[in-house]
């Protein structure tokens, strides 16, 4: 595993050129705190945000949406663009702890929200349990869906923790359970053109389970 | 997308005024259907005003004295709705109807009023190089003649055969809810559900009972009414696609009931003086229910799919 810290990565030099003028680390920017509570008639919309615990103050064009945010303005490309329609799922993220598809909100409504993304949930050495577990079941091919996937899987076994029924769920007054077919019903926002569902599954299941969310 | 202002409103009426002072204004609250159809300029609003702030986000019982039931907030999201204690177990069909209805992620964003007012998924109406009466009144209606397998089969007109896609909406149509808004003069009003969705006619770009700049900011659910209440849908993926044929029924220990479809209509499809000749079975039944039906030459099947998906619901097998 690449250590991150003698080799510079294909990443790092992309960020390193990326242009950041219109981003501001909200310490670095004392005048960020001074940003209006409500906009009127402006098409751009200064928000402050929270993103993988870190402050940030953002003054975009208010077409913007929170995938655009994280990708081009943040550098946070682990977020992946597939259909941007809401379609695929790839650019699954947690909004104030709950999974959204991140290319469907403008990030101007996003004013005082915490947002956590594939790099919030660990790292390459404080791997999440269900990064692992994508590691040790093989839970992609291409790769690209499995940031989304992994994001919605953690919202979604929050969201059995919460007991929020499914469309499986047999018996609305009882607690829902992981089982295969709750699994599958409930990642059904999360598309993998390689077909790599049989691992996918295996890898949220093994969490879920050893979890204690089932 | 074509740029847009932006403002954050601080009370229904003043979202109302905001709007309603504007023709080329609208509301956003979830968005999940508006960016979507912003992305491809099919919607163009030049100014948003994001009612996400307003409070509307609570479900509450309504004391007896003032009709009994439930007030669900505008801003509640589906999947909070679907997943209130009250509703699953006094209101079941609209807690499955939600659950059958788009992806997780899309239902923790969406939500009760926005999924009332989302556009129909005709394939036309999303393909902008195609003339549609909704998108552009009096281009004309490229779907008839055309693929119409999805597209409705009754309450349709020549000008426009697009479906209503909510499945809440037809779950509140047998549960009787009621439409609550305000209006930019800061009036109040509620909506019968079954006068909220507009037939096409010759104006199939005007979509419900709203004027420009007013505001829902509740659904009132009646007092629970029992029975086995059920919501069946049909379509071409096990999971996260529209209906083809869906059925929301409340079925009673007598054998009386309510029934609403999906899928077949631009609105929830419920003919109230039908259901009296339910106990003539079901076939009478659906042919009062769906007289007057015609279907186009690719979506016929959805008649004989939604007579018999009504059957099993009302008369299941035993095995």
């Amino acid at each position: 595993m690449d250590d991150g810290r003698t080799s510079l990565s294909r990443r790092d030099v992309l960020i390193a050129s990326a242009g950041t003028a219109t981003i501001m680390a909200a310490d670095a920017a004392p005048a960020a705190a001074a940003a209006p509570s409500r906009m009127k008639d402006s098409d751009m919309g200064p928000v402050r945000i929270e993103v993988n615990g870190q402050p940030h103050t953002l003054d975009l064009d208010t077409r913007t949406t929170l995938l655009d945010a994280l990708r081009e303005h943040l550098q946070l490309t682990g977020t992946k663009k597939g259909c941007d329609h809401g379609q695929c799922g790839a650019c699954t993220v947690l909004l104030d702890g709950r999974r959204v598809n991140s290319c469907l909100t403008f990030v101007v409504m996003l004013d005082g929200a915490k947002v956590t993304t594939i790099e919030g949930l660990g790292t390459p050495q404080r791997m999440h349990p269900l990064q692992a577990a994508f590691v040790a079941h093989d839970g992609y091919q291409c790769g690209y869906c499995t940031p989304g996937q992994i994001c919605s899987a953690a919202g979604m076994l929050d969201e059995l923790q919460r007991g929020v029924p499914s469309h499986v769920t047999a018996d609305l007054s009882a607690r829902p359970l992981l089982s295969a077919e709750e699994l599958r019903e409930r990642m059904s926002g999360n598309l993998c053109r390689c077909g790599a569902y049989a691992n996918i599954a295996d890898a949220i299941t093994s969490v879920g389970v050893n979890g204690g969310a089932a | 997308m074509k740029a847009f202002t932006y403002e954050r409103a601080r009370s229904p009426a003043e979202a109302a005024d905001a709007v309603a002072r504007r023709p080329d204004a609208k509301f956003i609250a979830g968005g999940t259907n508006l960016i979507d159809l912003m992305k491809l300029q099919i919607e163009a609003p030049a100014h948003l005003v994001d009612v996400n702030a307003l409070g509307l986000d609570r479900i509450e019982p309504v004391a007896s004295s003032e009709g009994g039931g439930l007030r669900v907030g505008a801003l509640v999201r589906n999947t909070d709705l679907a997943a209130d204690a009250r509703v699953r177990k006094d209101y079941a069909v609209l807690s499955r109807a939600l659950l059958s209805g788009a992806s997780a992620q899309l239902r923790n964003r969406a939500t009760t009023a926005g999924n009332l007012l989302q556009r129909t998924r005709c394939p036309y109406f999303y393909d902008t190089q195609q003339p549609c009466n909704k998108r552009q009144p009096g281009s004309g209606c490229s779907a008839v003649g055309g693929v119409t397998r999805s597209l409705a089969v009754i309450g349709a007109s020549t000008a426009c055969i697009a479906t209503h896609p909510s499945d809440m909406a037809v779950a509140m149509r047998v549960l009787d809810a009621q439409v609550e808004t305000v209006q930019p003069d800061g009036h109040t009003r509620r909506i019968p559900i079954a006068d909220f969705h507009r037939l096409p006619g010759d104006t199939p770009h005007v979509e419900n009972a709203l004027a420009q700049g007013e505001l829902v900011t509740s659904v009132w659910l009646p007092p629970p009414v029992g029975g086995e209440q059920v919501y069946r849908k049909v379509r071409d993926r096990a999971s996260y696609a529209f209906a083809l044929v869906s059925v929301a029924a409340i079925r009673q220990r007598d054998g009386s009931a309510r029934v609403a479809f999906g899928g077949v209509a631009p609105r929830p499809w419920r003919v109230e003086a039908a259901e009296a000749q339910l106990a003539k079975g079901v076939h009478t039944f659906f042919g009062q229910a769906f007289a007057g039906a015609a279907p186009q030459h690719d979506n016929a099947f959805k008649l004989q799919l939604a007579e018999r998906l009504l059957g099993d619901v009302l008369h299941p097998a035993r095995s």
